[in-house]
């Protein structure tokens, strides 16, 4: 295997050191995500999920152990701290809260302002940002505040994109939108993954989506890394993951129900469309067989 | 860092001095700070140090958490010691150039600092031991006579509890969005004062944002439950006067008294 594009060693975090509000919110993790990798990680609320995304690109500094960019230590120089911050493109949970410009166009260019871009440049990349989140060129001109809930989100999401970041990092992009707005969301992200090559790593609590956009799922469990493999190895857990509150998607468990009833149907099914093929299958052979 | 203000922060506990009615606390907060400015000599200050020594002791408030407190006035403190000893007259000690620092000045200095100190300590233990909610009820019951004279009493009691209520979640809010733009490259800590201001705008626009729309939510929150002023509204927690509240006012109004009189006589 290449070498790791971020990886975690030993990384602990502790928030509140020395008060009676200690708190162990990461311990011992070793997370790694290879170039070009579409990770998701889960748990339930309050095992460590946000805390660890938030050291990938050098916002929490580890109170033990390192967190590396392309094999080297982020935090070995303040400038390469802030390097980091291009390079590992973080967008918050409820994104929309962090927008504050006059015009669409003025807070997309915000980020690539930032690293200090000639114009032009910086004009490329919102634009093109702005197609990969689906904003058109009149949504561009106005004021972020006028748009609706699920164009805000889209439009701070873009403003992320737009540092054109090699690790695209999520924090529940979805959370609080129609399922209509929530699939434009992840299929815009899923757009930026395969045309620019980037790793992504999603936060999410639906098992559902994780299931459909991930190539990897890392559960996480008070701090630590419970599981780690590709979805089909970490749902075959599923008594584990039921009892750390998660559970599989609900296709896969009816299909481990039918498993169980001793009809012969494949284990590794997570969404309707995969069930639907699935079960018509099963169908087919059912009545090839002679009664 | 923003964590560590404690500006309004209440230590929930169970001791005699939490469980005093809120009026009284204030009262005798307000006595005791009569009792510091109407102090003259070692005696009377002493007289201060010892009471306030004893309320601490008795609310079990630690010590630390005083301290702490009292960081953001350190600066207050060295200005008003320097002012204090170089702007008295009496017996010189000695001088650098034409500053003269003499008996007077440095004894007045050490008074100063000790009176502020004593005067923050005591009502940092007034919100340490009680919570803004009791805080304000009993501020609004204490001012209730001056809705005669047409004052919004409840009103202001409101916007003052509601104030306090809403500080951490503030303060939170900032360390979020503080966060969320620096993933976008922002800068709070370099550059030129100019620099530096102009990188709050990320910071103050979302934030001011944040706030109108929370207070929009809470309008409409309390709206919906029926608010419509204090006229006529009934407490879920009603205050109740015990004798031990009596017992502790008169004991603090008798202490003012008696400094007063003792600081008087030069004491
Ligand atoms: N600033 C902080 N100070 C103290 N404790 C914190 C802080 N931030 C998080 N924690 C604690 O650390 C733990 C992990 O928090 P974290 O935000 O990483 O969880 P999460 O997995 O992202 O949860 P959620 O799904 O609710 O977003 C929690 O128990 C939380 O209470
Ligand atoms: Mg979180």
């Amino acid at each position: 295997m290449s070498v790791p594009i971020l990886e975690t060693v030993h990384l602990s975090h502790v928030y509140s050191e020395g008060t009676p509000f200690r708190h162990v919110a990461l311990d011992d993790v070793h997370f790694a995500v290879q170039p070009g990798e579409y990770v998701a990680v889960i748990g339930r609320t309050g095992s460590g999920k946000s805390t660890l995304i938030q050291h990938c690109n050098g916002l929490l500094k580890p109170t033990s152990g390192q967190v590396l960019f392309s094999g080297e230590d982020i935090w070995s120089s303040k400038e390469r701290t802030h390097q980091v911050r291009f390079q590992v493109g973080l967008v918050f949970q409820y994104p929309e809260y962090q927008l504050f410009e006059e015009t669409v166009y003025k807070d997309i260019a915000f980020g690539p302002g930032n690293m200090g871009l000639p114009e032009e440049e910086i004009r490329r990349r919102v634009l093109e940002a702005a197609h990969f989140t689906g904003l058109s060129d009149d949504v561009l001109e106005r004021s972020p505040f006028d748009l609706s809930g699920g164009q805000k989100r889209r439009a701070a999401i873009a403003g992320v994109i737009a540092m054109e970041p090699q690790v695209l990092i999520l924090d529940e992009p979805t959370a609080g939108l129609d399922p209509v707005g929530a699939k434009q969301i992840l299929d815009n992200i899923r757009a930026y993954h395969q045309e620019k090559k980037a790793a992504v790593i999603l936060v999410s609590h639906s098992m559902e989506e994780v299931a459909r956009e991930a190539q990897r799922l890392v559960v996480l469990r008070e701090g630590k890394i419970a599981l780690d493999g590709s979805p089909e190895e970490v749902f075959a857990h599923g008594d584990e993951l039921e009892s750390m509150g998660l559970g599989v998607p609900a296709m896969t468990a009816v299909f481990a129900r039918l498993r169980a009833m001793g009809i012969d149907v494949p284990a590794s099914v997570y969404t309707v469309e995969q069930a639907r093929d699935a079960v018509l299958a099963a169908l087919r052979r059912k009545e090839g067989r002679p009664c | 860092m923003l964590k560590d203000i404690t500006l309004g922060q209440f230590f929930p506990g169970n001791s005699p001095i939490h469980r005093l009615d809120p009026r009284a606390k204030l009262v005798a907060v307000i006595a005791y700070i009569v009792a510091l400015f109407t102090s003259q000599g070692f005696l009377t200050y002493g007289i201060c140090f010892v009471a306030l020594a004893i309320v601490v002791k008795v609310s079990t408030v630690r010590l630390k958490a005083l301290v702490k407190g009292m960081k953001p006035v350190v600066f207050i403190l060295v200005f008003t010691a320097v002012v204090n000893i170089f702007y008295a007259t009496g017996t010189p000690i000695f001088s650098i150039g034409f500053l003269t620092v003499t008996y007077e000045g440095l004894l007045r200095a050490f008074f100063m600092v000790i009176r502020i100190l004593m005067m923050i300590s005591c009502t940092f233990l007034l919100t340490y031991t009680t919570s803004p909610l009791a805080l304000t009820d009993g501020l609004e019951s204490l001012l209730g006579p001056l809705k005669k004279l047409h004052v919004p009493v409840h009103e202001l009691a409101m916007i003052m509890s509601i104030a306090l209520r809403f500080i951490p979640t503030l303060i939170e809010e900032t360390d979020k969005i503080m966060s969320a733009q620096r993933a976008r490259g922002a800068d709070f800590e370099t550059g030129s004062l100019v620099q530096r201001a102009k990188a709050l705008v990320p910071l103050l626009v979302p934030l001011f944002i944040s706030a109108l729309r929370r207070a929009d939510e809470l309008a409409t929150a309390m709206e919906c439950r029926c608010y419509h002023g204090g006229d006529g509204r009934t407490r879920m927690n009603e205050l109740h006067y015990r004798p031990a509240d009596t017992v502790f006012l008169i004991c603090a109004i008798l202490f003012a008294v008696a400094v007063a009189v003792l600081g008087a006589f030069g004491y």
